[in-house]
C-alpha cells in the first residue's frame, strides 16, 4: 500500500509539474495574472506529492519492506538503520527521485519565498522549473521505477555495495545533488530572463542567492566524495581524475565563474549575455554529470546501471534542455544589450579574467573527461585519460588564476588601480616566496616546485587577510576605529575572504601531500616492524572481529615514534557476506603533520601480510579548505543584503549599496 | 582607452588563454593517454616492449603465484590469448581467479607485463565493459554485467 501511495504521488506530481509549465508560461504570454499565479501553488504541490513518495520510498526501506523489488535489490534486514536509509539513494531509482525532491524543494522556495519577485519572471521561472521535473518525473516513472512489486516477496534483500555502507558517502549524493540542482535556479532565471527579453541589476540579485546556496552544497558534495574515496578505496589518493569525480567538478568550475559574473552584473549591469550564458552552462554540466554517470557510459565506483534505454532518456532530456536553452540563447540573447564599461585594470576585469581561466579549465577537464567517449564512437579505440593529462592541462591554467586571486578584491570597480593593490599585498607576497625559500632550501626530496605551490597557497590565505586588513585600515587607524571597522564590514566581504582562504588551504594540502607522501609496501609477518616517515610500526598480528552484517579480519598495529608510543592502528578487511563483497578499511592516525595511514592487504604464503603504509603529510587541509570555503559561502549568504527572499529592486537601493562598498 | 581597445584587449586576452589551453591539451593528448588492449590484440598487434597501456580479461584460474615479498604473478586471458603478469603491491579487495579484472603497466621485452595498477571489480556480477565487450565479440560471453567498479592502486 504504501509503495502503491509513493507510485500515485510521482504520477500527480508528474501532472502537476505539466501544469506548472504550461499555465504560467501561457498566463505570462497573455497578460493573466491569475494563470500566471497557477505557478506558486503548483510548485508547493509538486514538493508536497514528490516529498510524499520519498517518505513511501524511505519507509520501505526503513522496514525492509523486499516486496519491493527496489529495497530488495539494495537493503537487507541486517543492515544498520542509518545504511537502510542511505541506501534509498544508493541506487539508481532512489537517487532520481531525491534528485526531482530536491528539484522541487527550490521551487517550492521560490514559489513561498518570492513574494517580491516581479510576477512576470517568477511565473516564467517556476514554468522552466516545472519543465525540468516534468521531464525527470516522466523519466522515473517510465524508465526507473522504484516502486515495482516483487510477487512473491523475497524473504531477505541482497544488500547495498559495502564500500557505499560508510558515513561520508551516506550524505555525499545529497549535497552533490543540492548542488546540481542548485543550479537549476540559475538555469531557470536565465531561461525566464531570455523569454522576458530583458534583464537587469535586480536579476543577478536574485540569483545570486541560490547560485551561491548551491555552489556550497557541491563544494561539500565534492569533498566528501573525496575524504571518502581518501579513507575507504584504501589507495590513500584522494583524487583520481576519475570521470564521475570530472562529472561534478565541472559543474563546480563553472558554477564558481557564474558565482564571480553574477556580481559583475549585480553590481555594474555589466557581463548580461555571459552571466546567462554561463547559467545555462553551468545547469548543463550538472545534467551531465547526470546523464555520465547514470547512463553506464563511464566504469565507476558511482556507475549505478548500464542500461542504455535509461542513458538514451536521459539523453533526450539533455539534448532538449541544453539544445533548447543554446537556441533561445542565441534567439533573445542580442536583446539584452550592452553593459556597463569598465577598464581592464579593475574590478570587473579581474573577474572577466577569472571567469575566462574557470571556464577554459572546466573546458580542459570536459575534453579529457569526453574525449575517450567520442573517441570510441568514432574509431572503436579504447583509451583512458588518466591523472598526467588532466595535471598537465589543469595546472598551468588554474595557476594563473590563482595568483591573480588576491589582487581581484583590492581593485576598485570600473577602474583599479593595479600598483597600490601590489603595495597592499606586499606583506603576503613577502611572507609566501620566503616561506617557498625555506621549503625549497630544506626540502631535498620531492619536485622543486612543490615550495612554491605551498608559498602560492600561503599567498592565498594571507592575500584574504591583507584586504580585510586594508579595509579595516588595520596599520592606519585607532582600535577604536578598526574595531568599529570590522563590525561594519558588510558580511559578504567576509564571506569571500574566507572562501579564498579556504582555496589556498586546499592548495596547500594538495600540493604538501602530493609532493612529500611517503609510500611503502612491506611484506609483514607477526612481531616484524616497519619504518615510514620517523614512524615505526609493529605488526602485532591480526583479530578476527564480527561486525553488524559484516566478518572483518584487523591487522594490529603498534606505532612508535623516537620510542615513544603513539597509537595503535587498526586496518581491516570486511568481508560482507550478503553481497559476497569485501572492503578495505585503512587504519588512519591523523597529527597536525599529516595521516599515517595502513592499509592491510593478502595473506601471503608465509605467514606474512602484505602491507601498504602511507604518510601524507597535510592532507586534512585539502578537506578543511573546503570546509572553510562552505563556511565563507554561508558567512556571504547571512548578509542582509544578499538574502534570499529580500532583494531590493530599483536603482537608488542598489546604487546606495555599491557605493557603501 | 576607446571601447575598442577595451574590446580588443579583452579579445586578445581570451584568445591567448585559449590557444595556450589547446597548445597543452593537444601536448597531453600525445603522451598522457593510454590505451586499452585485451591479450589477443596485445600478440596480434606487435606492440612494442616500454609501451604503456591497460590490459583487460579474466585472471587465468590457478595462475595466481604469490611470490616472494609483496611480488605477485598472475596471468590475463581472454581465452583466445594469455598474458603473464607481475605486480608489486596490495591487490584489490575482489582480485579473484576467473573474474575480470584491468591492469595498467608497461610490455615488457619478454612478453610479460608489468603491471603498476589493477583495477578489479567490486561486485560479483562486475566485469570491465571492455572486457565484457571483448569477450562477446569472441563468443566467449557468459552471464550479465553489472557495474560496480573502484579504482585500486598499488604502486
Amino acid at each position: 500500500m504504501i509503495a502503491e501511495t509513493g507510485h500515485y504521488a510521482l504520477i500527480l506530481a508528474l501532472a502537476v509539474a505539466i501544469v506548472q509549465t504550461v499555465l504560467p508560461l501561457l498566463g505570462a504570454r497573455m497578460r493573466d495574472p491569475q494563470l500566471a499565479a497557477v505557478a506558486v501553488p503548483a510548485a508547493q504541490m509538486q514538493f508536497v506529492l514528490v516529498a510524499i513518495a520519498f517518505i513511501a520510498l524511505t519507509t520501505a526501506y526503513v522496514t525492509s519492506d523486499f516486496s519491493v523489488e527496489n529495497v530488495w535489490r539494495n537493503s537487507h534486514s541486517a543492515k544498520p538503520l542509518i545504511y537502510k536509509i542511505s541506501g534509498v539513494w544508493g541506487n539508481h531509482e532512489g537517487s532520481m527521485v531525491l534528485w526531482v525532491l530536491i528539484l522541487a524543494l527550490f521551487g517550492a522556495s521560490v514559489a513561498i519565498y518570492g513574494v517580491n519577485l516581479p510576477r512576470q519572471l517568477k511565473a516564467n521561472v517556476l514554468a522552466v522549473q516545472g519543465s525540468i521535473a516534468a521531464a525527470f518525473l516522466l523519466f522515473i516513472i517510465t524508465a526507473s521505477n522504484p516502486f515495482v512489486r516483487l510477487d512473491p516477496a523475497p524473504f531477505d534483500g541482497e544488500g547495498l555495495n559495502p564500500v557505499l555502507q560508510d558515513p561520508a558517502l551516506a550524505f555525499h549524493p545529497p549535497f552533490l545533488y543540492a548542488g546540481y540542482v542548485g543550479f537549476s535556479m540559475a538555469f531557470s532565471f536565465a531561461i525566464a530572463a531570455l523569454i522576458d527579453g530583458r534583464i537587469d541589476a535586480a536579476w543577478a540579485r536574485w540569483v545570486r542567492p541560490w547560485t551561491l546556496a548551491a555552489w556550497m552544497c557541491l563544494t561539500l558534495g565534492v569533498a566528501m566524495g573525496s575524504w571518502w574515496a581518501y579513507y575507504e578505496l584504501g589507495w590513500g589518493g584522494f583524487w583520481f581524475w576519475d570521470p564521475v569525480e570530472n562529472a561534478s567538478f565541472m559543474p563546480w568550475l563553472a558554477g564558481t565563474a557564474l558565482l564571480h559574473s553574477a556580481l559583475v552584473m549585480e553590481k555594474r549591469d555589466a557581463l548580461k549575455v555571459w552571466t546567462i550564458l554561463l547559467a545555462i552552462v553551468t545547469f548543463s554540466l550538472s545534467l551531465m554529470g547526470t546523464f555520465l554517470v547514470r547512463s553506464g557510459v563511464l566504469t565507476s565506483v558511482h556507475a549505478f546501471a548500464v542500461d542504455p534505454a535509461r542513458g538514451i532518456f536521459i539523453l533526450a532530456i539533455m539534448s532538449v534542455f541544453i539544445g533548447g536553452s543554446l537556441a533561445l540563447f542565441a534567439w533573445r540573447a542580442p536583446l539584452l544589450g550592452q553593459g556597463g564599461l569598465f577598464a581592464p585594470i579593475s574590478r570587473e576585469g579581474a573577474l572577466v579574467l577569472n571567469n575566462l581561466l574557470l571556464t577554459t579549465a572546466c573546458a580542459a577537464v570536459f575534453v579529457g573527461t569526453l574525449y575517450p567517449l567520442a573517441l570510441e564512437a568514432l574509431t572503436g579505440d579504447k583509451i583512458s585519460v588518466g591523472a598526467p593529462f588532466f595535471n598537465l592541462t589543469f595546472t598551468p591554467l588554474i595557476v594563473p588564476l590563482l595568483i591573480a586571486v588576491p589582487f581581484g578584491p583590492l581593485l576598485a570597480w570600473k577602474r583599479g588601480d593595479l600598483v597600490a593593490a601590489a603595495q597592499r599585498l606586499m606583506a603576503a607576497a613577502a611572507v609566501a616566496i620566503g616561506v617557498a625559500m625555506l621549503l625549497l632550501a630544506v626540502h631535498h626530496r620531492g619536485p622543486w616546485l612543490a615550495p612554491f605551490g605551498v608559498g602560492l597557497g600561503l599567498w592565498l590565505i594571507l592575500g584574504a587577510v591583507s584586504e580585510i586588513a586594508y579595509r579595516v585600515k588595520l596599520t592606519e587607524a585607532a582600535p577604536a576605529e578598526i574595531w568599529r571597522r570590522l563590525r561594519n564590514l558588510p558580511r559578504a566581504a567576509y564571506g569571500s575572504a574566507l572562501a579564498h582562504a579556504g582555496v589556498g588551504l586546499t592548495v596547500i594540502g594538495i600540493v604538501a601531500t602530493t609532493a612529500w607522501r611517503s609510500e611503502a609496501i612491506v611484506a609483514l609477518k607477526p612481531g616484524n616492524t616497519a619504518e615510514i616517515a620517523g614512524y615505526e610500526l609493529t605488526f602485532k598480528g591480526v583479530a578476527p572481529n564480527q561486525g553488524p552484517n559484516y566478518r572483518e579480519r584487523i591487522g594490529v598495529f603498534a606505532v612508535t615514534r623516537n620510542g615513544r608510543a603513539i597509537t595503535e592502528l587498526l586496518p581491516s578487511k570486511r568481508e560482507f557476506t550478503v553481497e559476497k563483497s569485501d572492503t578495505t578499511e585503512a587504519g588512519i592516525h591523523a597529527s597536525w603533520r599529516g595521516d599515517l595511514y595502513a592499509v592491510l592487504g593478502d595473506s601471503l604464503n608465509d605467514g606474512a601480510y602484505s602491507v601498504r603504509l602511507y604518510f601524507n603529510p597535510l592532507v586534512r587541509l585539502i578537506w578543511l579548505g573546503a570546509l572553510v570555503m562552505f563556511a565563507g559561502g554561508a558567512v556571504s549568504l547571512s548578509d542582509r543584503r544578499l538574502r534570499v527572499g529580500a532583494p531590493m529592486r530599483g536603482r537608488t537601493k542598489a546604487a546606495a549599496v555599491a557605493a557603501g562598498e | 582607452m576607446t571601447r575598442k581597445q577595451r574590446r580588443g584587449i579583452l579579445i586578445g586576452t581570451c584568445l591567448t588563454v585559449l590557444a595556450v589551453a589547446a597548445g597543452l591539451v593537444l601536448f597531453a593528448m600525445r603522451d598522457s593517454i593510454v590505451f586499452f588492449y585485451s591479450p589477443s590484440e596485445v600478440s596480434a598487434m606487435g606492440i612494442a616492449p616500454g609501451t604503456r597501456f591497460r590490459l583487460g580479461g579474466l585472471v587465468e584460474t590457478g595462475s595466481v603465484v604469490r611470490g616472494e615479498g609483496t611480488t605477485v604473478r598472475f596471468a590475463i586471458t581472454d581465452r583466445a590469448k594469455t598474458v603473464p603478469v607481475t605486480f608489486t603491491g596490495v591487490l584489490p579487495d575482489l582480485f579473484r581467479e576467473g573474474q575480470g579484472v584491468v591492469a595498467e603497466g608497461i610490455l615488457e621485452a619478454d612478453g610479460g607485463f608489468r603491471a603498476d595498477h589493477v583495477l578489479a571489480k567490486h561486485d560479483e556480477t562486475y566485469m570491465p565493459p571492455e572486457v565484457a565487450e571483448k569477450l562477446k565479440a569472441q563468443g566467449m560471453w557468459r552471464g550479465d554485467a553489472g557495474a560496480k567498479l573502484a579504482p585500486d592502486r598499488g604502486n
